[in-house]
């Protein structure tokens, strides 16, 4: 407890660097893979297609990824775009599934309805498909979001920054302390990310939980206190 | 009004869903297609606004040809019911109905006006208006699934088995309302169901298909009831054997009208002058 406390400056900046490694591959990972779910679910022919490479994007060694990077993509071996890169494929490999079931869980008769009623195309996307796919996409989001906080750590096998410099550190100076330090604050990161991606749930998807408790069976006198 | 011309339907597997289906459907009054399923009805119905395009034959409205409009534009002036609601759960139930208007570029606080003078309309209470469409019940949906097709005032309504899904009471309920809005509001329904009672009771215009959306017969349901123009419709009505097969007997002196399974029915009198459809 002692070290932690007089290392509490360093401790702060690998978590902000942690942090930040953490949040562009989620979100870059998120946004290239709903609409390659969407792709795989609306054209039926490509889905064993994009899943499959989707599935195997998974399997490959991701240390062996991130050091294979600088020549892939030309950049320097200590570029933190490696890493970045490298992450967001791991996100994009895990969520196009996820992405394509959410799309696949919206009622056929609902999209029926709102063609007939007028959606065109696009806005029937937006609108309707989209906004109905979130509670699956936000579940696949949150797996996505933990699992990349936790990968992040390897960036320290390749010099990032980041709380995984804990690891490397203290297993060299066979300091456990050093290394628990590490481990609770990955957790403790990926534990706010996903408070906040449940928050954020809520706030956009405010109908999902009255849905769900109307599944449940609910009596009507709990789901007035919900929408209340 | 609307006229079918010719119509035929084959889809890509090769199932011909209708054959060469002719019939003009009349303003301001309700037709209704009732058939068994594979007769074809719901393929009908969906071609007035182009949710299925027909392999030959043309549809007009008025005097446009519908295949010469453009149909999210054609969708958005024909009001549309459906089985199970279809309502978007994602949105209360006054967004429900206002869904259209909103699509067409009506102002928020507008088209929400105008969506509670419409619960009004198919009689839900507007404190329901801020409720999800799950919290409702399914004749409470139906109700809103109405009035959304209402919402634009089109002058085309379809209803594809709307009430269907919910139990028998509530179903009369539902069937009893449309018959007191389309009083009021007498717009060009066609609706489509494989109750032949529904159909009656609904219906100005009764279209009753065969398999392929070939009309068995077309007329009142007085005219389809007095006379049956083949063995099929006879069979379909219930017209040979059931409750419509009715028959006078003398008890005490009164006469009784007894069913096709000999329960009792009612009881005759003579027609008295105000006396109209419901005697």
């Amino acid at each position: 407890m002692t070290w932690v406390l007089a290392n509490l400056g360093q401790i702060w900046e690998l978590t902000v660097a942690h942090v930040l490694l953490s949040i562009a591959p989620i979100v870059l990972g998120f946004l290239l893979a709903v609409p390659i779910g969407w792709f795989a679910y609306r054209f039926r022919v490509s889905r064993g297609l994009v899943l499959t490479v989707c599935g195997l994007l998974y399997t490959i060694p991701s240390l062996a990824l991130i050091v294979a990077m600088p020549t892939i993509l030309g950049t320097k071996i200590l570029d933190p775009l490696n890493l970045i890169v490298t992450l967001t494929l791991y996100a994009i490999a895990l969520m196009v599934r996820t992405a394509t079931d959410a799309f696949d869980a919206v009622s056929t008769d609902v999209i029926q309805s709102s063609t007939a009623v007028g959606f065109g195309a696009w806005r029937r996307f937006w609108q309707v498909e989209l906004p109905l796919a979130g509670p699956v996409l936000l579940a696949g989001l949150r797996v996505v979001s933990t699992s990349t906080v936790s990968l992040v750590t390897l960036g320290a096998l390749v010099g990032m920054s980041g709380l995984g410099y804990l690891f490397t550190n203290g297993y060299q100076r066979n300091f456990p302390t050093e290394i628990l330090t590490g481990i609770v604050g990955t957790v403790l990161i990926a534990v706010v990310f996903d408070i906040l991606l449940v928050l954020i749930g809520r706030m956009l998807l405010p109908w999902a939980r009255v849905d769900d408790a109307a599944r449940r069976g609910a009596g009507t006198a709990r789901v007035k206190a919900v929408a209340a | 009004m609307i006229r079918f011309d010719g119509i035929s339907k084959r889809f890509p597997d090769g199932t011909l869903a209708v054959d060469d289906f002719t019939i003009t459907i009349p303003s301001r009054t309700t037709t209704v297609f009732v058939g068994s399923s594979g007769s074809g009805k719901t393929t009908l119905l969906r071609m007035v606004n182009r949710m299925v395009d027909p392999t030959s034959g043309s549809i007009h409205i008025d005097d446009d040809d519908i295949s010469t409009l453009e149909p999210v534009a054609l969708r958005r002036r024909i009001g549309y019911v459906m089985q199970n609601s279809g309502l978007l759960p994602h949105r209360t139930v006054v967004d429900n109905v206002a869904t259209v208007p909103l699509l067409t570029g009506v102002s928020k606080r507008e088209a929400r006006a105008a969506a509670l003078d419409l619960m009004d309309t198919v009689g839900l209470d507007r404190a329901l208006a801020d409720r999800y469409p799950s919290q409702l019940s399914g004749g409470q949906q139906q109700r809103v699934g109405v009035a959304r097709g209402l919402a634009i005032d089109p002058n085309i309504l379809l209803m594809d088995e709307p009430f269907g899904a919910v139990d028998p009471l509530v179903r009369s309920e539902l069937q009893q309302e449309l018959v007191r809005i389309q009083k009021d509001l007498a717009k060009t329904i066609v609706f489509v169901t494989h109750d032949i009672d529904e159909a009656f009771l609904l219906g100005d215009q009764v279209v009753i298909l065969k398999t392929g959306g070939r009309i068995a017969q077309v007329g009142t349901p007085a005219e389809i009831l007095a006379n049956p123009a083949d063995e099929f419709v006879d069979t379909f009505i219930g017209a040979e054997r059931g409750r419509r097969a009715l028959s006078i007997q003398t008890v005490n002196g009164k006469e009784v009208v007894v069913d096709g399974t000999g329960r009792l029915a009612g009881i005759l009198r003579s027609p008295t002058p105000e006396s109209g459809r419901s005697a």
